[in-house]
């Protein structure tokens, strides 16, 4: 055998792990086979860390649990931190809005943003961020409770409320809940796609704007389309990610005109 | 941070499975992990290796969780779970092999079997380690032979030489 510099164990345990270039390796191979009691004891190693791969690599092929979720983590952690600034600003919006109607006159009564359909858009992003972004319950009534939970709605509302059914669009109902908004009660119905996506859809009664054609709005990281017939607002919201989310829009309120439309 | 992290998911989960044991305890681990990564994500060191970084959060979570928990029924039920959460495709034997594995694994002490796992698992380099645990090189390998030692003594070449009924007499 050529002269090869002494083996470190240290060598042993690189080749084991693979971490040793091509002719220090090649040096071993060979070393290893004039020594049958280190080759044994090296042929375990490679077992032993065989075996430790074959028992915790399947956890790498598991599906990631909904609390390991990064993008709902980011975006919690984003409304967190962005709570008291974005608070301060809207008191120096509302400052500015009651100075300004002070010089202008009544100027605030058509600020879009002060009620009707724009305000619909603002409570629906509210409830989409606080209840249907969230990781571990979203919901209150579940998707088997739905005929529950719209009868509860209903007569909350004073009308018929029915849960648009997307699972044609690739959509699942997660089930729903009752809301608070500044003005009144509403009904909140969750649903998300294979990939865990999830969009919500928001009705209360109007007071005004009670026949309004759909919008598009986006604040806050959360798109929506909003619209009103015979005075119940919809709108509906989802990550602005969400692509194709105009014509889901679309389908629900095809649903809900219709006289017997789906209901779940 | 989101493409940087979100594909390091699933190995952060393996490494806190093989620590942990328990899968929840392992994911609760790896959920605290992320916060702190989400949280602290502009005060690392720019120089240095995300994945390293992580590994070192995960890690000394990990470590301040096991001393917390170190009495033998934890233990006992944990490996239960463990070889549960394995009967995917193992065999009954493969069962017994695995679990034998794992038990002389626990016993190896976690600054040893800490090394052990973020070589065999993970295939970090040793510089790659020594960074994540902030030790020095020739630590990682003084732990490292003395934790693969430790599986040999306890287990022999069993899982080649001798069937799997031979493996558990051994061992107990």
């Amino acid at each position: 055998m050529n002269e090869i510099r002494p083996i470190q164990e240290e060598e042993l345990l690189a080749y084991v792990d693979n971490a040793l270039d091509a002719e220090r390796r090649k040096e071993i191979d060979a070393y290893l086979v004039a020594n049958p009691p280190v080759a044994a004891r090296v042929d375990k190693y490679l077992a032993h860390r065989q075996a430790l791969r074959d028992a915790y690599d399947p956890v790498l092929q598991e599906p990631i649990p909904l609390s390991l979720n990064l993008g709902h983590m980011l975006a919690a952690r984003r409304r967190r931190v962005d709570k008291p600034w974005r608070m301060a600003a809207a008191v120096l919006v509302a400052l500015c809005i009651g100075g300004a109607g002070g010089w202008y006159g009544n100027e605030s009564r058509n600020d879009p943003y002060a009620s009707g359909i724009a305000s619909l858009a603002r409570e629906a992003t509210a409830s989409f961020q606080v209840y249907a972004q969230d990781p571990d319950r979203p919901v209150e009534f579940d998707a088997a409770s739905g005929p529950e939970l719209t009868r509860w709605v209903s007569s909350r509302l004073n009308r018929t409320v029915q849960i648009p059914d997307l699972r044609n669009a690739g959509y699942r109902y997660m089930g729903g809940r009752l809301v608070a908004t500044e003005h009144g009660p509403a009904g909140l119905f969750v649903y998300d796609d294979a990939h865990g996506g999830r969009l919500a859809m928001l009705v209360r009664t109007m007071a005004i704007d009670r026949d309004t054609p759909m919008r598009p709005h986006q604040e806050d990281g959360v798109s929506g389309y909003s619209w009103a017939d015979k005075g119940l607002g919809y709108s509906v919201v989802a990550s602005a990610s969400t692509t194709g989310l105009h014509p889901l829009a679309d389908e629900m309120r095809r649903q809900v005109r219709a006289e017997h439309g789906p209901v779940l | 941070m989101f493409q940087q992290v979100e594909p390091m998911i699933p190995a952060l989960r393996r490494y806190a499975r093989a620590l942990m044991k328990e899968r929840d305890a392992a994911d609760d681990l790896v959920q605290d992990c992320l916060e702190r990564v989400i949280t602290h994500w502009d005060d690392r060191r720019s120089s240095g290796d995300t994945r390293s970084w992580v590994f070192a959060i995960l890690h000394n979570l990990a470590m301040s969780a096991l001393r917390k928990n170190t009495t033998a029924g934890i233990r006992q039920v944990a490996i239960e779970d463990v070889a549960e959460s394995l009967s995917t495709r193992a065999t009954q034997e493969d069962g017994l092999i695995y679990q034998d594995l794992l038990n002389a694994v626990d016993t190896i002490p976690p600054e040893q079997r800490s090394v052990l796992l973020l070589v065999s698992l993970e295939d970090m380099s040793y510089a790659e380690v020594a960074k994540t645990l902030d030790i020095p090189v020739g630590t990682v390998m003084s732990r490292l032979s003395r934790a693969r030692d430790r599986l040999v003594r306890l287990l022999g070449g069993a899982r080649q030489h001798a069937g799997p009924a031979a493996t558990l007499r051994r061992v107990k």
